[in-house]
């Protein structure tokens, strides 16, 4: 089982959790069983062309997964994984 | 070097005595000038806490007036302020707590043509924007100018911070390269943006003091609504469009 750990703006998809627990042999895969329990967030998180999206930054282990194999980083159990779309507040009028 | 007056001898006493700070680090304090850009949900903490630690010279810049929908989060606007430019309200109040620093408020957009003029000579320059083009605009100019870099952003309860040291740690553009899309307006309560902008002084203070090490590479993430602190490691990326060409890093 793979810990899925998500930013504030993805918790609405996944009705408010900070964390899920989902299976994958790799990040695709992981994405693609939590599009099958949450619909939407497949589309969230990726580019319409299933590849990764600059501005979502996926870390393994605190490591981010652009700088491991991306999309075909391995997972097995007990990996946590974070997922954290850019935010940009702070000044705004 | 500059030294410091009986008054403020008595003023930063308690700061003096943190182990690393003491007359030594107050006096690069009084020395330092410290760009604050946006005076807004984490301008105004950050410049308050400059302010009272005696930064020597504080620029702050904002183009943007005081509306209601900010006095929920931008402590230094108050209700009177409502139409003022922020900049002339911030600097009214910072002048009140600490008449003894320099304090220049800029009425002006940042933009990629005018910033690296904006921030040009300073030792710091702190992140209080609201929108990523004008952090990257921010982001490249400092790693030209090589100057450190204080990035923070916020959602509801939610804060991010990382501290671009140029050219040693990955830039913000290492861990987004592109441009994200924006939401506005976003959710947010006053205390994350004050939460993070005092962590971001720190980061400062830490930087002109040379005491302590800044996140070092390190986005460190803040999630208030679970009350938890996290590190996540950023690498400097080869084939980043500001610090991974090779011919200017």
């Amino acid at each position: 089982m793979i810990e899925v750990h998500l930013a504030t703006p993805l918790r609405p998809l996944v009705r408010g959790a900070r964390v899920v627990n989902a299976e994958g042999k790799d990040l695709r895969e992981l994405v693609g069983n939590l599009e099958a329990d949450y619909p939407g967030f497949k589309e969230r998180v990726l580019e319409p062309d299933g590849s990764m999206r600059p501005f979502v930054n996926i870390f393994v282990n605190d490591e981010d997964a652009g700088f491991l194999k991306g999309l075909e980083t391995q997972l097995k159990d007990g990996d946590v994984v974070s997922i954290l779309p850019a935010v940009s507040g702070g000044s705004e009028s | 070097m500059v030294q410091l007056t009986p008054e403020e001898l008595q003023r930063y006493d308690r700061q003096m005595r943190i182990p690393g700070w003491g007359e030594e680090g107050q006096k690069k304090v009084k020395s330092a000038t410290v760009v604050v850009a946006g005076v807004g949900g984490l301008g105004c903490p950050l410049s308050i806490y400059l302010a009272a630690a005696g930064v020597g010279r504080l620029i702050l810049i904002d183009k943007d007036k005081v509306e209601l929908s900010n006095l929920n989060r931008q402590v230094l606007h108050w209700d009177k302020d409502i139409g003022r430019y922020k900049v002339d309200s911030a600097v009214e109040k910072l002048r009140q707590l600490n008449p003894a620093i320099q304090i220049k408020g800029l009425v002006v957009e940042i933009t990629e043509s005018n910033v690296k003029e904006l921030i040009s000579g300073s030792d710091v320059v702190i992140d209080g924007m609201d929108n990523f083009k004008t952090r990257f605009a921010l982001n490249r100019a400092c790693f030209e100018l090589n100057i450190p870099f204080v990035h923070a952003a916020i959602y509801g309860l939610e804060a991010r911070l990382m501290t671009v040291m140029p050219g040693k740690t990955a830039c913000l553009q290492c861990l987004l390269p592109s441009l994200p899309p924006e939401v506005k307006p976003f959710p947010v309560l006053g205390a994350t943006p004050a939460s993070v902008a005092c962590l971001q002084t720190m980061e400062a203070l830490k930087l002109i003091t040379g005491m302590g090490e800044p996140t070092n590479g390190n986005l460190v993430l803040i999630d208030g609504q679970f009350m938890r602190f996290r590190r996540l490691k950023v690498r400097r990326n080869p084939d980043c469009p500001v610090c991974g060409n090779p011919e200017r890093s």
